[in-house]
């Protein structure tokens, strides 16, 4: 697995999310109110609605287009809702964050 | 022929070591200590005691002088060591000692993160780490000025506290929003919060130090907000560092720490590493217990080169060690879709619980408040005890366990008659129930009226409603109150009475006070808390934007493929050839691809990129325009008809009222949008008879109507009543919406909050209650002091500006890399 720098925790609120540009399209990137990271595609499952736009609570985030409830764990709906997004590989070491993409691409930190 | 065992560091995990070391294999080495501190092994624990006065230095010595001479081990203090030589097996000290070694054991701890601003050098500026800095704080605390300690983690608030003890005035400066985040979780930091600003030490939280102030000595400390914080004293406790760099330097391998296996061993077969400045299976440590067994462990492999002792990591609880503030954090406490939790919160003694489950086994415990039963939860979780059988009483600790479950009705049914239910009021049980049989009263608020019992704060509502189905059975209905959401048993009424009653003033308060069952809300209840603080306490809550829904998150309507729309007040719908060509030429410039004429009197730009919104604000500020808030749960548009000004039937200036009525009241936030409509004659080219608030202008005067719709539901309007003067409609209108503000329910229009309400009771507080109004009137101007700010010009100058970029932008790669 190759890791990419993406920036900061603290880059990223509490109880928030960002969005990272990859060649694959955009990925969410969320923390918690404890301080836990996720990564997941930034594409509900509903109506691809922007995840990284949503309310954060808990390990999960409402949809801002329909509110369906996505679990940031597993990716998947919850509730009576059915369908799932693609889950990322991230690790936080020290403050920076690092997600796992295919080894050709590199990250340009935003100002 | 005895070995030689050099030490570099004599700090609580190597002294444990020797202590081993001693026990099993006496006569085996012959050992030499280094140590920078000019002093033997004392418990670095008890500094806080000593700095506020509990202890001295003599009472937390472990091992004294004598103890090194009894057991024949040389020790060096004041000694540091700057060099390590592998090749030579030898340490050389900054005194310029010698000492060769077989084995050697480097345990130099940590050293604290000095943050680099302006002026951290300054005389004033002190650590927390060692006795020399707690004497040096006792002597600043002799003139009993001010001081500042940056970082309110367990060391910082023991500093606090400690400086406070010595009559000192204290300000505990946080980056983080609650404290102790990385222990604690919000509802645990805000109670301790209180528990800290009651003793009288300043907490400010989301305090990012900018530099400390000061000529030649310390003044003072500036934020990066402005704010400046004078004193004479400053404690940097924020964090610390594991001091690897010797080690490094003498090609140790090192991560964060000195990489050491299970055995303490470092990449040199010769050398091992203990304490704060090792790492073990990824992990470096701050607290003793897994550092006592790293000693553990190093002693054993010490003692006997075929030994298998090996470091197992475990979750240590933390613990504060200020008198009179009880917590306990332990292991994993953030949630997830797998984990469970069992919240118990006591509101009025200032209890709160959470334990974190995962397959029906404890993984994470927070405690504030009783930690009696801390020690329990350690055990069941590094026992990783099955607790399904307990699960409903585990909460309540390990009295409960093994008794009879807690059932509270039965718990209610043996109170004796003469218990006090209702602490506000003085209302005991027989009183209640009294009342109850008496006067067959069958709901809350009937017992409210008849005893004032819960008439207060309504603390107590659950036991009076506990104590109405006792007394009633079946006929009780409580579910008649519809909850907020899943994470509280209380209604919308409930929850706004009890922020005002009690005070509360942000939402970790009001989750922990209302006895909220997650630790962090819903997307439900969040975004109505939010507005019930903004509503209740103008100018004192700070806004939680994670809290709103994006469209108020970022001051633009999301659209289905994720872009945005922009729409700009265009004041009573009223333009101009500058507005309209500012408007096109934004439209150009970024490519916005519809521009439409909405139904609310003005111009949506539809399809913005997000990342275009801060520089389409701009353009659209310099041509003078705010944002529509057509996003918003606030007011929303004033739609206007040419009155007077234009046509032949106009009575009133109804186009210049509807810009006076959107220029007063623009950026209030209210339960549900607002729309309004001023129409100058009853012709109504406004179509003023179907907004929240309408006006139609007539020969004598004002006809103010509300309560109407024209969306999901049609429903004409209500006529609230006449009045003569432009300024009185405008103040009756005004006060009408702050009623609205202060007690509808989140997401309720005025024509359902009204229906509830009853238009009589509304033009009995608003028409003829003429104090009642102004009270209301004032209110909201209050309020619009803080409200009426364009939040699009505080973006386009930096606010938030994190929302609007991708954090990163992978492409890729180029060939030259
Ligand atoms: C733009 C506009 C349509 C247009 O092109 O003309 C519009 C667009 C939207 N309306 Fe509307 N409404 C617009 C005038 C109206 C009107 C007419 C009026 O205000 O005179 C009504 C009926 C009057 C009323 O509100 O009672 C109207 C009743 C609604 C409703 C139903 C509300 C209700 O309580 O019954 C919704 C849904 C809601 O708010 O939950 C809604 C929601 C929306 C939202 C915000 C949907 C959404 O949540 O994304 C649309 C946002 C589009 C955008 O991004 O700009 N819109 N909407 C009008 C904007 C007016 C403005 O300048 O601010
Ligand atoms: C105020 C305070 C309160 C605390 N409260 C708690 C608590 O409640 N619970 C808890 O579990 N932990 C607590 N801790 C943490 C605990 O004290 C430490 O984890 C523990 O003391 C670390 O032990 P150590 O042996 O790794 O390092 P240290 O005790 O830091 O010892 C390192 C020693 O090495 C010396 N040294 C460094 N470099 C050299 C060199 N090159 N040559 C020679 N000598 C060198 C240093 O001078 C120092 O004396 C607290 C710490 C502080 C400061
Ligand atoms: S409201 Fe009355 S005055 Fe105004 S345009 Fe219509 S008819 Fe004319
Ligand atoms: S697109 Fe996410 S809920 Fe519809």
């Amino acid at each position: 697995m190759s890791w990419t720098l993406i920036g900061s925790i603290t880059d990223i609120p509490r109880r928030g999310a960002r969005c990272v540009e990859t060649p694959r399209g955009k990925v969410a990137v969320f923390r918690t109110a404890e301080d836990r990271i996720f990564a997941i595609e930034d594409h509900c499952p509903h109506k691809g609605g922007p995840l990284s736009q949503g309310i954060v609570h808990g390990a999960a985030v409402t949809c801002p287009l329909h509110n369906w409830v996505i679990s940031l764990e597993t990716g998947k709906a919850l509730g009576a809702d059915e369908g799932s997004v693609r889950a990322i590989p991230i690790k936080l070491e020290g403050e920076q964050l690092f997600i796992a993409l295919a080894s050709e691409a590199k990250a340009h930190r935003a100002a | 022929m005895m070995e030689n065992l050099v030490v570099i560091g004599n700090g609580m995990a190597p002294g444990r070591m020797l202590e081993h070391l001693l026990e099993t294999s006496r006569g085996r080495y012959a050992v030499t200590i280094f140590n920078a501190e000019p002093r033997v092994n004392y418990d670095r624990i008890m500094l806080s005691p000593v700095l506020s006065g509990e202890k001295s230095y003599e009472q937390i010595i472990i091992h004294g002088d004598g103890w090194y001479i009894k057991n024949g081990i040389t020790l060096y203090k004041g000694h540091k060591i700057v060099a390590i030589d592998r090749d030579a097996k030898t340490v050389t000290s900054d005194h310029g000692v010698v000492e060769s070694y077989d084995k050697l054991v480097i345990a130099t701890g940590s050293v604290p993160f000095i943050l680099p601003v302006p002026g951290h050098n300054l005389p004033g500026v002190l650590s927390y780490r060692d006795l020399d800095d707690v004497n040096a704080m006792l002597l600043a605390a002799q003139s009993r000025a001010k001081a500042v300690v940056i970082g309110g983690g367990l060391l910082g608030l023991e500093a606090a506290a400690g400086l406070e003890a010595q009559g000192m005035d204290v300000t505990v400066l946080h980056l983080m929003p609650t404290l102790m985040e990385r222990q604690l979780d919000p509802a645990a930091g805000y109670l301790l919060q209180r528990a800290i600003e009651d003793r009288g030490i300043k907490v400010i939280c989301k305090a990012n130090t900018k530099s400390i102030l000061g000529d030649r000595k310390v003044e003072g400390v500036e934020l990066a907000d402005g704010r400046i914080i004078p004193a004479t004293l400053v404690v940097m406790a924020a964090g610390i560092k594991p001091n690897a760099g010797l080690a490094k330097a003498a090609g140790i391998a090192t991560n964060r720490g000195i990489l050491v296996d299970a055995g303490m061993q470092t990449s040199d077969p010769d050398i091992y590493s203990v304490g704060e400045c090792a790492e073990v299976g990824g992990h470096v440590y701050g607290l003793v217990a897994p550092l006592y067994e790293m000693a553990r462990v190093a002693a054993a492999h010490l003692a006997d080169g075929k030994s298998t002792a090996a470091f197992v990591h475990n979750d240590t609880p933390t613990k504060l060690k200020v008198t009179g503030i009880e917590l306990f954090s332990l292991g994993d406490f953030a949630d997830g879709e797998d984990r469970h939790e069992i919240v118990l919160r006591d509101a009025s003694a200032g209890v709160y619980k959470r334990l974190v489950l995962k397959d029906n086994r404890i993984i994470g415990t927070v405690l504030y408040g009783e930690t009696a039963d801390g020690a329990w939860f350690n055990d069941l979780k590094k026992k990783q005890v099955d607790i399904s059988d307990m699960r409903d009483t585990l909460i309540f600790g390990q009295a409960y366990q093994g008794g009879t479950p807690l059932d509270p009705m039965a718990a209610v049914a043996v109170l004796p008659d003469d218990a006090e239910i209702c602490g506000c009021n003085g209302v005991c049980k027989g009183k209640i129930v009294g009342a109850i049989q008496e006067k067959g009263l069958t709901s809350l608020d009937d017992v409210r009226a008849h005893t004032k019992a819960s008439a207060s704060c309504g603390s107590c509502t659950g036991l009076v409603e506990q104590l109405m189905s006792l007394t009633l059975g079946e006929a009780f209905n409580p579910t008649a109150v519809q909850p907020m959401c899943g994470c509280t048993s209380l209604g919308h009424d409930d929850v706004r009475r009890l922020i005002k009653a009690k005070s509360l003033k942000n939402i970790y308060a009001v989750m922990q006070e209302l006895e909220w069952s997650t630790s962090c809300g819903c997307a439900k209840c969040r975004p109505a808390l939010n507005y019930y603080l903004v509503c209740d306490w103008p100018g004192e809550y700070a806004d939680d934007y994670q809290s709103r829904f994006i469209n108020e998150r970022v001051h633009a309507n999301i659209q289905k493929n994720g872009t945005y729309s922009v729409v700009p007040r265009m004041w009573g719908g009223v333009t101009s050839a500058n507005e309209l060509r500012a408007i096109a030429d934004v439209v150009d410039k970024f490519n916005i691809p519809t521009v439409k004429v909405t139904g609310g009197q003005r111009i949506d730009m539809l399809g913005v990129k997000k990342e275009d919104l801060p520089a389409v604000w701009a353009d659209l500020g310099k041509a003078g325009f705010v944002s529509g808030h057509a996003y918003a749960k606030g007011l929303r548009t004033v739609k206007t008809c040419v009155g007077t000004d234009w046509c032949r039937f106009g009575t009133q200036d109804s186009t210049g009222f509807g810009i006076r009525i959107e220029k007063f009241m623009w950026g209030s936030w209210t339960p549900a949008k607002v729309k309004m409509a001023v129409s100058g004659c009853p012709r109504n080219c406004a179509e003023a008879t179907c907004k929240d608030v309408g006006v139609i202008c007539v020969d004598s005067g004002y006809e103010i109507h509300f309560a109407g719709a024209a969306g999901l539901d049609i429903k004409g309007t209500e006529v609230l009543g006449l009045v003569k003067t432009e300024d009185e409609a405008l103040e009756v209108i005004v006060a009408l919406v702050q009623m609205y503000r202060e007690q509808a329910r989140y997401l309720e229009r005025i024509y359902k909050w009204a229906k509830r309400v009853t238009t009589d009771e509304i033009r009995r507080q608003i028409l003829d209650d003429i104090e009642k109004r102004r009270g209301f009137y004032e209110r909201f101007i209050h309020s619009q002091k803080f409200a009426q700010v364009d939040p699009w010009s505080e973006r386009v100058s930096g606010l938030h500006k994190h929302e609007f970029k991708p954090m990163a932008t992978i492409g890729i790669a180029d060939a030259a890399e």
